[in-house]
């Protein structure tokens, strides 16, 4: 199980402080997931995680497995297990889904294409041979991108927003997917926005103006989304007081 | 002195296929100024003969026939250097329908000029579909220079699909001219990989003069090195209810330099035309996308590349 832990870690885009001393040890082989209003500086930690690379001028450190990221570019941490899922994924002209799917896969055969997008509820037969581009739903390329990641069989994913664009029958499919990495202990850091799927998770992380303001289980953290939300202003303005 | 048999060997294998075809296909295969091989089918008309440095004459498909199988076209030259000048007249009678599957294949490429100088009547209700695929050497010693002219006649279907990405361009010169008259269609698209020094030349131009005549200019191109690029897709409207679109994608990578021109006219209040022109490097979202599951940065490229450059 590989643990990510973040030590003061501070990152400023464009003069401004997005993430803000951010002390976490994220719980290795769980759940991990991260809440908070937009503009919070959850996408913004998913990325710095991942070394893409306008994130990689930060402050403090993160720790994989007690080894330093800070000098890592995006493949080798992503050779080291780590991905990323985006909120919105790229679209691929001429690449069809069994190149993609097999491009990041740790086992690289129709098997294992034909298995993960099993897992996302998407038929090999219809899906494998068309192209990654803009004749998929958003929904539909969500999925055959968590298809594409349970093929990498990661140790560490960070996820964007799994629900976001997938319909109410689809959601399903990546609740499923979210069990799949539970049963293989995979370490998973989720952004969400949405109740259903912060229920799946094991334990969550409040950030506000790029600070974490609270952590802890589900049952307690879910009333955040029943507008027991904490009191500062979330526009990026934060009453400082309200949060320390 | 190669006999013509292993002449016709070496150049189909270049090309990656069998040298023998059943009796229902129609092919022809050219070195350089001879014609190694050629069969036709019932209503389709081959007629050609060797020159002193190419091949000139006439393909013609009969009014009404429609062929069922591709026509196997094979245009090369084995030797390292030469020139090879194809004259071509290609007439598509009414409502006839054909496709071509074309190679033009330069394996061995050190010193070569390669011309095509063709016209190409598609009559009322015809259709025509024209692939051409080049394979060139490594050596960038190629200079490719086709210049054709399109006529479109009323109802008539034009699809052509130019592919170089196996080997160097060398110097590719391509200049096509439509004429779109009522009811028909122009679908033109091109897809070149350019590498080292390579230099690509396009200009591509469509007259949507009928009422209701639609054309489309595509191209796809890849430079990497110190390769460049100019595109000239011009469309033209003058018909009712014309419509067309420019679609020109370049990815530029390396030293390359890519300049696209869209010349886009329209005449009349009731013609449509669209035009799209994307220039860069390769997109980021992809890139990391790719390089996030483990990919190295120049495999990654490199799969984008091929996607773009794929037959879609």
């Amino acid at each position: 199980m590989s643990v990510i832990e973040l030590i003061d870690l501070s990152l400023e885009l464009d003069g401004k402080k997005i993430l803000n001393n951010l002390s976490i040890q994220f719980q290795a082989g769980k759940i991990n997931a991260v809440i908070g209003q937009n503009g919070a500086g959850k996408s913004t930690l998913a990325q710095t995680i991942m070394g893409l690379p306008d994130y990689r001028n930060f402050e403090g450190d993160i720790l994989y497995n007690g080894i330093s990221l800070k000098n890592l570019s995006l493949e080798e941490r992503a050779k080291q297990g780590i991905t990323l899922a985006w909120q919105e994924p790229a679209r691929f002209n001429g690449i069809d889904v069994s190149s993609f799917i097999n491009a990041g896969a740790k086992n690289k055969s129709k098997t294992t294409v034909k298995d993960s997008l099993e897992l996302v509820g998407l038929s090999y037969t219809a899906y494998a041979h068309r192209f990654v581009d803009k004749t998929l739903s958003g929904g539909e390329r969500k999925r055959i991108e968590l298809a594409s990641i349970a093929a990498m069989e990661p140790s560490v994913i960070l996820m964007d927003e799994p629900d976001s664009g997938v319909d109410i029958e689809a959601i399903q499919y990546i609740f499923n997917v979210i069990q799949y990495l539970k049963t293989k202990k995979i370490t998973v850091f989720m952004i969400t926005h949405s109740i259903d799927v912060l229920k799946k998770a094991d334990y969550a992380y409040l950030l506000c103006n790029g600070m974490l303001v609270d952590e802890g289980d589900i049952g307690r953290m879910v009333d955040y989304f029943s507008g027991n939300c904490i009191t500062c202003n979330h526009i990026n303005k934060p009453v400082l007081e309200a949060v320390q | 002195m190669s006999t013509k048999q292993e002449l016709l060997d070496e150049l189909l294998s270049s090309i990656k296929t069998h040298s023998h075809y059943s009796t229902e296909d129609a092919h022809m295969e050219v070195d350089g100024n001879k014609i190694l091989a050629q069969t036709t089918v019932p209503g389709l008309i081959m007629d050609l003969v060797e020159t002193d440095d190419g091949i000139e004459g006439e393909i013609r498909v009969k009014a009404g026939i429609k062929i069922a199988k591709p026509v196997h076209i094979c245009f090369g030259m084995i030797p390292e250097n030469g020139i090879q000048i194809i004259d071509l007249n290609v007439v598509m009678e009414e409502d006839s329908e054909a496709q071509f599957l074309t190679h033009c294949t330069f394996p061995n490429a050190i010193n070569l000029e390669h011309r095509m100088n063709s016209s190409v009547t598609v009559g009322p209700g015809a259709r025509y579909t024209y692939f051409e695929r080049h394979i060139h050497s490594n050596s960038g010693g190629i200079q490719v220079i086709p210049k054709t002219k399109i006529y479109l006649e009323e109802g008539a279907q034009f699809k052509t699909e130019f592919e170089l990405i196996e080997g160097r361009v060398g110097l590719m010169d391509v200049d096509y001219d439509a004429v779109c008259e009522a009811d028909s269609i122009l679908d033109m698209i091109t897809r070149i990989s350019g590498k080292e020094t390579d230099f690509i030349k396009i200009r591509e131009a469509g007259w949507l003069k009928g009422n209701r005549s639609r054309g489309v200019l595509a191209s796809s191109i890849a430079l990497r090195g110190n390769a460049k690029a100019e595109i000239y897709n011009e469309l033209t409207a003058d018909g009712d209810y014309a419509q067309g679109h420019v679609d020109c994608k370049e990815i530029v990578q390396d030293r390359g330099v890519a300049r696209a021109v869209p010349i886009v006219q329209v005449n009349n209040p009731k013609a449509h035309i669209t035009h799209e022109a994307a220039i860069g490097s390769v997109d980021s979202k992809q890139l990391e996308t790719l390089m996030s599951r483990g990919m190295d940065e120049e495999d990654a490229v490199d799969m984008i590349i091929q996607g773009m450059l794929r037959k879609k």
